[in-house]
């Protein structure tokens, strides 16, 4: 209790100082937790991919389409549960800046495929029945304020025209990390309108999603839809949805591991600024230790009130950096809504900022600790006055 | 405590110090120089000695000898007939903590903590309850007249003041010899004069011995005994005060 004491009015001895130091830890690890979340963000569709779900897409590039007479014999292989499609519309909703993803679905079997999608029933009967509905999540239609019933024109870049639509569903997220700025449409919408304008951009898909029965079932599925599309005009990649999702992450990994280096570079910065900050309190305390071993007290003893006056500040300037975290992500899930539709704080980024902070502290102390309690006594006493 | 008592055979028990051929040099570089050459003499139990000498004499060097906080190249010396040139760093602190109370100069308070606090620091090495340590410390500070400057940090006491709150915490212990270096050094004379009375009331009412390093004659003239260092020679190992 003493020697805590002791570290504690330590710590404060000189306020500026210690705010200084507490305020860098305290912004170190806010720093490293929003860049450890953009990581972890840019993983999310990985990670909340559905094991019981595959991605069918043309062999050669995602750039080319399937035809839509796929779907039938895709669903009559063994295993197959369900079969949806999809393509990217890629419209612009008044201006560029208003980018949100949108696609052309077959609403049916997408809903059925997607349960973290939740639908009202009412809402969902009337999005079904109406070929020009369309669904939004709930934080697309919240930011651009759109009610259902609402007429909503999107702007086509692959789709040349202006395409209309009623808004017939909001839907929400099953989970906190379900992505809810998307904008779902029928696809018989947009194949009828291809078929009259450009016929031969009609009746192509860009995906399919599998359902399967089982995760076990996955790669067998996979591999027998491929077989059957072998030597065929168009010939298919089916993978699991989150191989699918990680082919884009993998696109950018390199800047994700530019993030992640960066992040651990701003913990390392801020342990040479405490590190130097605490060397330079010891190299002032050398008599106050000479003392304290004068008195009988061991190396132990001293080595132990300068750990804890490092670790005290490290974690508490740690947990104001955690606590800020969170009012951090909040008003950068608001600014950047458009990248990062949820930006939540994990566990483990919670985990990983406390044992930064710690770290902070356990390595700033070690020179003073080796100082302090190395220290001649009678050399210690003369640096007084 | 690692201590031995071995050493005690032979030794008259009322000589509370024996320092038998004491050698100390420096290393700097590949230099040696000796500060201490052939230091013999011992200080009986309730003895107040003072000991002087020109800067870099080696009186400071001595008094850290006799109080356990450097090791003598060669020599014995004895306190309480314990041997402590022969106990490691871990040993004599152990045996500082009960065997000695130190005042320095500057007086060498921790600026963070309470008169309070400074004085019960070196109980904290001891198994006393929080209740005897508290009534121990109470009663010291009360005999040096600080009982109204308890809670008072350092910076909030005068050096005075201070002085003898490095006092109290010296003797709060009840150790057998008290060792002082330069303790008015720093005071004006009003407050030296008040230390050194109470470090003559400490050896006439308590019957401590205190050894204490000192420039000011004046200082020396409270010591029953002086001794003269002078480039690490003792001068006059036996000879009383002037």
């Amino acid at each position: 209790m003493f020697y805590l004491k002791l570290s504690f009015r330590n710590a404060f001895r000189h306020p500026l100082r210690a705010v200084l130091t507490i305020t860098g830890v305290a912004v170190a690890i806010l720093a490293f937790g929003l860049l450890r979340t953009l990581v972890g963000l840019w993983y999310l569709g990985v990670e909340t991919s559905s094991s019981t779900r595959l991605v069918t897409r043309s062999s050669i590039s995602l750039v080319f389409s399937l035809p839509v007479s796929y779907r039938e014999r895709i669903r009559q292989i063994p295993g197959v549960k369900e079969v949806s499609m999809m393509n990217w519309f890629g419209g612009i909703y008044v201006s560029e800046k208003n980018f949100f993803p949108n696609f052309a679905v077959e609403p049916k079997t997408f809903l059925a495929l997607y349960p973290e999608f939740i639908v009202d029933e009412g809402e969902k009967k009337s999005f079904l029945n109406d070929r020009r509905g369309a669904a939004a999540g709930s934080k697309l239609a919240a930011k651009h304020g759109w009610k259902v019933g609402d007429r909503i024109v999107l702007k086509g870049t692959i789709f040349p025209g202006e395409w209309d639509f009623v808004l017939r569903a909001i839907y929400r997220g099953a989970q906190r990390s379900t992505d809810e700025s998307q904008f779902f449409f029928h696809w018989d919408y947009l194949n009828e309108s291809l078929r009259k304008t450009v016929p031969r951009r009609a009746d192509q898909v860009g995906i399919y999603m599998v359902g399967v029965d089982t995760p076990e079932k996955a790669p067998e599925v996979a591999q027998a839809i491929d077989a059957t599309f072998r030597n065929s005009l168009a010939e298919t990649m089916s993978e699991t949805e989150k191989a699918f999702q990680l082919s884009f992450v993998a696109m950018t990994e390199a800047i994700m591991i530019a993030i992640k280096i960066v992040s651990y570079v701003v913990i390392v910065i801020i342990m040479v600024v405490a590190a130097n900050t605490m060397a330079m309190t010891a190299r002032e305390r050398i008599a106050e230790y000479a003392t304290m071993k004068a008195l009988g007290f061991r190396w132990s003893h001293v080595a132990v009130t300068v750990f804890a006056e490092s670790l005290l500040i490290a974690l508490l300037g740690g947990t104001i950096g955690v606590l800020l975290t969170f009012p951090a992500a909040n008003l950068l899930e608001k600014e950047l809504s458009q990248f990062f539709p949820v930006f939540i704080i994990s566990t483990e980024t919670i985990y990983f900022q406390f044992a930064a902070a710690a770290l902070v502290g356990i390595v700033a102390s070690v020179f003073p600790v080796y100082r302090a309690s190395t220290i001649n006594i009678a050399e210690g006493l003369r640096r007084v006055g | 405590m690692e201590c031995s008592n071995s050493s005690a055979k032979g030794v008259e028990k009322s000589h509370v110090v024996e320092l038998i051929s004491v050698f100390k040099s420096y290393q700097r570089g590949s230099q040696i120089i000796p500060v201490l050459e052939d230091i013999s003499f011992r200080i009986q139990e309730g003895d107040f000695l003072a000991l002087m000498g020109p800067s870099g004499s080696g009186k400071s060097t001595l008094l850290n000898l006799i109080a356990g906080i450097d090791h003598a190249d060669k020599g014995t010396i004895l306190v309480n007939g314990v041997d402590i040139s022969s106990l490691n760093e871990s040993g004599l602190a152990s045996w500082r903590s009960v065997n000695v109370g130190l005042i320095f100069q500057f007086y060498n308070l921790i600026p963070v903590l309470t008169a309070f606090e400074n004085v019960e620091l070196p109980l904290l090495l001891t198994g006393l309850s929080a209740r005897r340590r508290k009534e121990q410390v109470e009663t010291v500070l009360s005999l040096l007249n600080l009982s109204d400057r308890i809670d008072h940090f350092p910076s909030q006491l005068s050096g005075g003041q201070q002085q003898r709150v490095a006092i109290a915490r010296a003797m709060v212990t009840d150790p057998a010899i008290l060792v002082a270096d330069e303790p008015t050094g720093d005071l004006d004379r009003t407050s030296a004069a008040e230390i050194l009375s109470f470090m003559g009331r400490l050896v006439k009412e308590f019957g401590k011995t205190i050894i204490m390093v000192t420039h000011d004659p004046k200082a020396a003239e409270n010591a029953h005994r002086i001794i003269h260092l002078e480039k690490g020679v003792l001068l006059n190992p036996g000879q009383q005060k002037i």
